[in-house]
């Protein structure tokens, strides 16, 4: 380890960093400040999302109409689903993958760095686009970000800004997918095996082929909305004997991997830290790499899940009802091997640890509210409920964008060379962890009690529950401000500098070169110390 | 050496992303000949013919047959079944009667698009003759019966005990008739004002 970190730091004094500021990030090939620049993109949408949040959150904070109009809640329901989905923590992932999958596997930078830099820059323009549509005349897409036709269809031409900002996000995506495959399969460092890659890697190289098999399916399903829009065609136009329900089986073909594609590299996150801070190694890598390319496998297969109540036969619900309470038994084999890595670990709980242990207990309720709504019979009751709402909140927000927090506060010593400020870091995470459960887990009894989602009223009896949803939501949001705020000091504020091993128990290369990451790492491919790797006690 | 793995790499991939782009189209007819071989969407548009049916009538069942109307919203025309429901035996010739009146002063034409619940039924329902096989012309002001024949197959699966034949009618796009205002233009360009 002394070797390769002392040569590295030789070679990589010199950084050669654009000097300009356009040259620095327009026109950046470097997979670094590409990283960053998505980070910094996701974080952006992140609190414009939230905001449309709020706007929700206040406007059911009592019955009736106060705030706002039906059609603009819908837009911000709408919205604030496509922003947070494409805008928010898909860029996270990618920006973290940029990051740290070079550093990772020993890989001097992406694959294709000109293709990294276009796969970012396209995504600033598909969201101004996006985001324009609340300013035009029919106003923003308001149907949910599902899309279904014929709904979707009755807005007004402001759909076709929708749809291509739609192209865009999936061009960047398939794009970003293609540098991540090329760079695992083609760049890893000389005697850096497949199975001695971070789990990070391998999370992000299955979530990268799933993207390129269903982002184009959406493309595909988003066009022929456009064709039947402006150009009289009939795929879902049951005038023409197109069918409606057909647009629901191809959008959930792609929509039930684009969930696990927002949860995998999560997982991979979750099972960097825990073996940091239970200073263990993790329990049972192999079998988490087979339970995660399970999960990806089965998320072709189970995707009417999201339609039983569309008018299917028996068999097709009892098929599609096991399938899917089938995804439970790799996602079992998961939280058992975090639980066992922790199990008689050295465990300290510095602000990576907590928000990896909240993912962990609160990913899992998702989980299982997720298995209640498998149940057919049950399901016909908890659809289109607020039941819904709490089960992919539960899974996203805590699920996903929990890990994507953990990982920030993980690797931000890496990125700056700066320690952000644990005590404002913990207080932000005890302020959040207390108030996504206030905002989430009444939407939960809400839902069993019949209200119905994406609605901007409600009748009296659901108001106390959405009270203390609102006032969480409004806590939550605050405390996410609160989280750029720490960001933004410890980038360019903080006194205290972080060591090239930044946590004591952290293994994997990235921890071999000095933090802050130099300009250019692993220009000579680093040799590969058996100890040094977190998959390292395999041989 | 490496360059040239990238681009190998990225070569296939592309292919790979084109080609899903291409399987998502084709789920389009894939759709539609699933759901022909399994009748799993309900439709019946010329599906199964009479004749393909055994026609020995099954004088121990009888199956109720219940009629189910809809108007789209851009077609200004009233459209009800005369009777809501009636009951037949596997194998015979029935008939039903439809009504349809135009609200407008001019003429409207209309094709109705059919459909049989629960959709296993659907392979075991064929029509004779149906309006919804044409388009529909109605003057102005006309009220105009319309009627079907069908008949169910004896093969019916047991358990189905009742069905229920639906039409939903529709504006015809570009057949409208010579004089004609086109009124589903105007209403499409209501809700979709402005920002074209």
């Amino acid at each position: 380890m002394s070797v390769t970190a002392t040569e590295l730091d030789h070679h990589d004094d010199h950084d050669h960093k654009p000097s300009g500021f356009l040259d620095r990030w327009l026109f950046s090939t470097n997979h670094k400040d590409i990283g960053t620049l998505y980070l910094v993109f996701s974080l952006v949408m992140f609190l414009i999302g939230g905001s449309m949040a709020m706007i929700i959150r206040a406007e059911l904070f009592q019955p009736g109409l106060q705030l706002v109009q039906p059609d603009f809640f819908n837009q911000m329901t709408t919205m604030h689903a496509l922003v947070m989905i494409f805008g928010a923590v898909m860029p996270a992932f990618v920006g973290l993958a940029n990051w740290m999958i070079p550093m990772m596997i020993g890989a001097p930078d992406m694959a294709l760095p000109r293709m990294n830099n276009w796969s970012f820059w396209l995504l600033p323009f598909a969201f101004a686009m996006l985001l324009s549509t609340l300013f035009m005349d029919s106003g923003a897409p308001a149907a949910g970000w599902t899309l279904y036709p014929p709904l979707s269809l009755q807005g007004g031409n402001s759909f076709a800004f929708v749809i291509f900002a739609i192209h865009l996000m999936g061009i960047s995506s398939i794009m970003g997918a293609i540098n991540i495959i090329a760079t695992i399969l083609n760049m890893r460092a000389p005697g850096m095996n497949l199975l001695k890659m971070p789990l990070f890697v391998w999370t992000w190289l299955i979530t990268a082929f799933l993207l390129i098999a269903v982002m184009p399916v959406l493309a595909g399903a988003v066009t022929m909305l456009l064709t039947d829009k402006f150009f009289a065609t009939s795929f879902f136009n049951a005038a023409g004997g197109g069918d409606p329900v057909m647009f629901q089986h191809i959008f959930w073909f792609f929509g039930h991997p684009e969930v696990y594609i927002m949860i995998l590299p999560a997982f991979g996150i979750v099972s960097e830290i825990i073996p940091t801070f239970a200073r263990k190694p993790l329990f049972g890598y192999v079998s988490m790499v087979y339970a995660t390319a399970s999960i990806a496998f089965l998320s072709f297969i189970v995707w009417a899940h999201h339609m039983f109540t569309v008018g299917m036969p028996l068999g097709g619900e009892l098929y599609f009802m096991y399938a899917t309470m089938l995804i439970a038994v790799p996602t079992g084999v998961k939280v058992f091997n975090w639980v066992s890595t922790m199990w008689r670990g050295a465990m300290t709980f510095e602000t990576p640890m907590l928000w990896a242990l909240a993912f962990v207990i609160l990913f899992t309720i998702g989980g299982f509210s997720g298995l209640m709504l498998a149940i057919v019979p049950a399901d016909f009751q908890y659809h289109d409920t607020y039941f819904v709402v709490a089960h992919f909140h539960y899974v996203l927000v805590t699920g996903a964008i929990f890990a994507i927090i953990a990982g920030v506060y993980y690797w931000l010593p890496k990125w700056t060379g700066n320690m952000y400020n644990e005590t404002w870091a913990k207080i932000h995470f005890w302020w959040s962890v207390i108030s996504v459960n206030v905002l989430f887990f009444p939407q939960h009894f809400l839902g069993l009690a019949g209200m119905p989602r994406r609605i901007p009223d409600y009748s009296v009896q659901f108001t106390e529950f959405n009270q203390w949803s609102s006032i969480g939501g409004f806590a939550f949001g605050l405390a996410q401000v609160f989280f750029a705020i720490i960001l933004i000091h410890a980038c360019y504020y903080s006194k205290k500098k972080a060591a090239a091993q930044s946590w004591e128990g952290a293994k994997g290369l990235e921890w071999t070169i000095p933090s802050p990451a130099p300009h250019h790492t692993f220009s000579t491919p680093p040799k590969i110390n058996k100890d040094q790797l977190a998959a390292g006690h395999l041989d | 050496m490496q360059q040239r793995s990238n681009k190998r790499t990225l070569a296939t991939l592309v292919l790979v992303a084109f080609g899903m782009f291409g399987f998502g189209f084709a789920m389009v007819p894939l759709y539609d000949v699933f759901c022909e071989i399994t009748g799993l969407n309900g439709k019946t548009g010329g599906r199964v013919a009479a004749t393909e049916f055994n026609s020995e009538v099954d004088e121990n069942r009888l199956i109720t047959v219940q009629f189910d109307t809809a108007v789209d919203s851009g077609l200004p025309w009233d459209f009800e079944a005369e009777k809501l429901s009636m009951k037949v035996r596997p194998g015979e010739l029935a008939e039903a009667y439809f009504t349809a009146k135009n609200q407008l002063s001019e003429p409207v034409v209309g094709h109705a698009v059919p459909s049989v619940a629960p959709s296993v039924a659907s392979l075991y329902f064929a029509k004779t003759e149906c309006f919804c096989f044409t388009q529909q012309t109605l003057a102005g002001n006309e009220e105009k019966e319309m009627p079907v024949r069908f008949m169910v197959s004896p093969d019916l699966p047991e358990n189905v005990k009742v069905l229920t034949l639906s039409y939903r009618f529709y504006r015809s796009a570009g057949a409208e008739v010579a004089g004609a205002e086109d009124k589903s233009k105007d209403i499409s360009e209501v809700s979709s004002d402005g920002t074209g």
